[in-house]
């Protein structure tokens, strides 16, 4: 049915107003920071750069996936599949570190208002990784279990359609809390 | 034209039965969008009994200077829970609730697009209203810094209590439920119309709720992320809206703001579509300009996300931001007043029925005129300078809000009560409900524009014995005991029509919109066939096929 896409559609709509207030939040206080950390002097562009086109790639695997299922390819199905489950899973890993290497210098959402907009932005952005992975692993499970005969499956397409989502709203992330510093 | 066109296709998932002796286990468990829609309105008539008594608390204490009737503590809480719940927990939740329940009968559908949805958007409103009542048994009472909240008021060290938390988190879950639902409405008006109903021949509440599921969509998560980060505040101590930790309190007054004015079109265009049913079926006439009442609703809604500063100005953003949007928020008057004149132009030289739905609906194009002008008038900067935060602005929106969403409301409530009860509201209790409501609503409200204007502000405790100030909020106060006493007749009438109402029939308004082709109150699948679409009025088509709206016009 249509309805489902429609649905994911207007939801990423939504959904993109959520993260432009965040963005917009960021953005009010870059600059404002007199002392303390602020994104040029406790940041690694470099490294999270690097885990950066894990996600960017896990958008090129999902793709192939609805390929593979267009094709009625049922292995290369499941293998696209958990191809993006691993890469969004190093993606959150590099997150991880990140933070907590920032958590070790005693950087904190509570220590200036340069963490505060930091760690809600790519907070709220690494739970939606982890909402689409729990997702991705549930289409992992039905695809394992015979679920999608091909060539469409609304599942596919808009758990795929939301991927793309997150990961486009780490391509404006990392250019406006990264690029912007660094550049 | 015997010719009937068979249903649209059956929802793959099997929907509950809506047999008789179920139990509150069908009701909690069901996905129908008519049980769900009935569980909306039951629910908001008690927020509204709820925020009722707390409206009359607070006119109790302002009855006269100097009076301690209610500790300044509670005084606070109860005109925060007071706005928050009629806000948050009436108006919206029924208009959403009502909207449930008739867009599918209207569009001739079997459901919602998406009934589990539903459901969730219906258990997220829910547990968010008891989320933010349960504060009233917390140690530190409710939340006591009004329905906006300002920074840094709400923030620590400002409110030690946990009261703005509640509140925080009620809105957020019942935020979440109205997304849901208003994604939900946009799916089903787009996708689940009968075959004939084109995007032009939909009724014009279908329009009106289409075009508030937008606004849902896109104004609600800019409150989400800012609760969120209210919360983050108030919980994880980040210092978004905490200026002496280098965050900006008025960064918080934009953000309430950019949902807070969409808001107000939230609550108020489903009313505009209330209107637009009633008006055409009591003055026997097609809506006039049906066009434009739809054009100039996608008008105000697009309109509404560029206005939100007016709220500010006293914030002083400076000339050129003040200017823009005292301009901008004065150009809503263009497309609403478009409407009032199509309402009009359709009464005028109609054969008028003024039964209860339409007394509420004529009273609510004054009323609201009213509302509209002060609007015009505050948004002009000067006035508001002077007038904010006074009297005058608490005068402004209640006839915004009581005078135009409320009465609407009752007007829908009289309208459609038959279709979904089965049975009539008697019209001797609505003609006593309609009269005491209009005295008491105005000698309530329109002193406080006086009030307003001589100087008395807003959310205050008490007041000194300034010339007239007693005798003026008393008057005040015996309106809203009139107005109270109109709400009690009002339940009454609804639990004795529940039992003794005169059976409604089908179609007892001889109304021509597809939801009074079928049963009162429906099957469980809406129809058994649902009627050919071949113009606005299905059933005035149905009935005089010699002269249909549309003549030539084919059914697919």
């Amino acid at each position: 049915m249509a309805n489902n896409r429609m649905l994911v559609g207007f939801f990423i709509a939504s959904e993109s107003i959520f993260f432009l207030m965040l963005i917009l939040a960021y953005v009010n206080f870059h600059g404002s920071v007199t002392d303390g950390p602020t994104a040029v002097n406790s940041l690694n562009p470099v490294v999270t750069g690097i885990f950066s086109l894990f996600l960017f790639a896990s958008s090129f695997t999902i793709w192939l996936a609805g390929k593979s299922l267009r094709n009625k390819n049922h292995f290369m199905l499941k293998v696209w599949i958990l191809a993006t489950i691993v890469l969004g899973a190093v993606f959150i890993f590099g997150q991880g570190l990140e933070w907590s290497g920032l958590l070790d210098k005693n950087i904190t959402i509570s220590r200036n208002v340069f963490g505060t907009t930091f760690f809600t932005l790519t907070g709220f952005h690494g739970f939606h990784v982890c909402v689409g992975l729990i997702m991705l692993s549930l289409l992992l499970g039905l695809a394992l279990a015979g679920d999608f005969k091909g060539p469409k499956s609304d599942a596919v397409e808009c758990i795929s359609l939301y991927w793309h989502f997150v990961d486009g709203v780490w391509v404006v992330v990392f250019s406006v809390i990264y690029l912007w510093a660094f550049l | 034209m015997s010719s009937r066109i068979p249903l649209v296709p059956e929802n793959a998932v099997p929907l509950p039965s809506l047999k008789a002796n179920n139990g509150l286990l069908s009701w909690v468990s069901s996905i129908d969008h008519k049980q769900i829609g009935i569980m909306y309105l039951i629910i908001t008539l008690i927020y509204f009994l709820l925020g009722g008594l707390e409206a009359l608390l607070i006119r109790v204490q302002l009855a006269h200077p100097g009076n301690d009737f209610l500790t300044p503590e509670l005084y606070n809480q109860l005109f925060t829970m007071h706005g928050t719940t009629m806000i948050f927990f009436v108006v919206m939740p029924f208009l959403i609730g009502v909207g449930v329940y008739l867009l599918p009968l209207m569009i001739g559908a079997r459901d919602m697009a998406f009934p589990r949805l539903n459901a969730l958007s219906f258990w997220l409103f829910f547990f968010g209203g008891i989320l933010l009542y349960y504060s009233f048994f917390t140690q530190s009472g409710a939340p006591d810094v009004g329905w906006f909240a300002y920074a840094p008021l709400s923030e620590k060290p400002f409110s030690l209590n946990k009261g703005p938390t509640y509140w925080a988190l009620g809105l957020l879950a019942s935020g979440i439920g109205s997304v849901a639902s208003g994604l939900n409405n946009v799916v089903t008006i787009l996708t689940m119309r009968t075959p004939g109903m084109t995007m032009r021949r939909i009724p014009l509440f279908v329009w009106m709720m289409l075009v508030t599921s937008l606004l849902l969509v896109f104004v609600i998560p800019i409150i989400t992320a800012a609760f969120a980060m209210m919360l983050l505040d108030s919980i994880l101590g980040a210092t978004f809206f905490t200026p002496a930790h280098g965050g900006s309190a008025i960064l918080w007054q934009h953000f309430f703001w950019g949902f807070g004015h969409p808001e107000v079109y939230i609550l108020i265009l489903p009313a505009f579509g209330i209107i637009s049913e009633v008006i055409p079926v009591f003055s026997r006439k097609p809506i006039y300009g049906y066009e434009f009442v739809a054009a100039s609703t996608v008008a105000i809604g697009l309109l509404s996300l560029g206005v939100w500063a007016h709220h500010m100005f006293a914030v002083g953003l400076g000339n050129a931001a003040n200017a823009y949007f005292s301009l901008a928020s004065m150009l809503i008057a263009i497309p609403t007043g478009v409407k009032v004149l199509n309402w009009v132009a359709t009464m005028w030289g109609g054969r008028i029925n003024f039964a209860t739905p339409m007394l509420f609906g004529t009273a609510f194009i004054i009323e609201f005129v009213v509302g509209g002008l002060t609007g015009v008038a505050i948004a002009s900067v000067p006035i508001d300078w002077v007038v904010t935060d006074s009297y005058f602005i608490v005068a402004h929106f209640h006839y915004a809000i009581f005078g135009g969403s409320v009465f609407a409301i009752f007007a829908g409530v009289y309208y459609w009560f038959p279709k979904f009860t089965g049975r009539m509201l008697s019209e001797t209790l609505g003609k006593w409900h309609f009269w005491l409501t209009v005295i008491g609503f105005n000698m309530t409200f329109f002193i406080q524009h006086f009030l307003g204007v001589m100087g008395m502000p807003r959310r205050t405790y008490t007041y000194y014995d300034m010339p007239y100030w007693g005798s003026m909020n008393l008057i005040s106060t015996i309106g809203a005991m009139i107005l109270g006493l109109s709400v009690l007749i009002f339940v009454w009438n609804i639990l004795v029509s529940l039992r003794h109402g005169r059976p409604a029939g089908d179609n007892p308004w001889n109304a021509w919109t597809l939801e009074w082709a079928t049963t009162s109150p429906p099957a469980v699948e809406n129809f058994e066939l649902v009627p050919p679409v071949r113009g606005r009025r299905p059933l005035w088509d149905l009935a005089h096929p010699d002269m249909p709206d549309e003549p030539g016009a084919k059914t697919v």
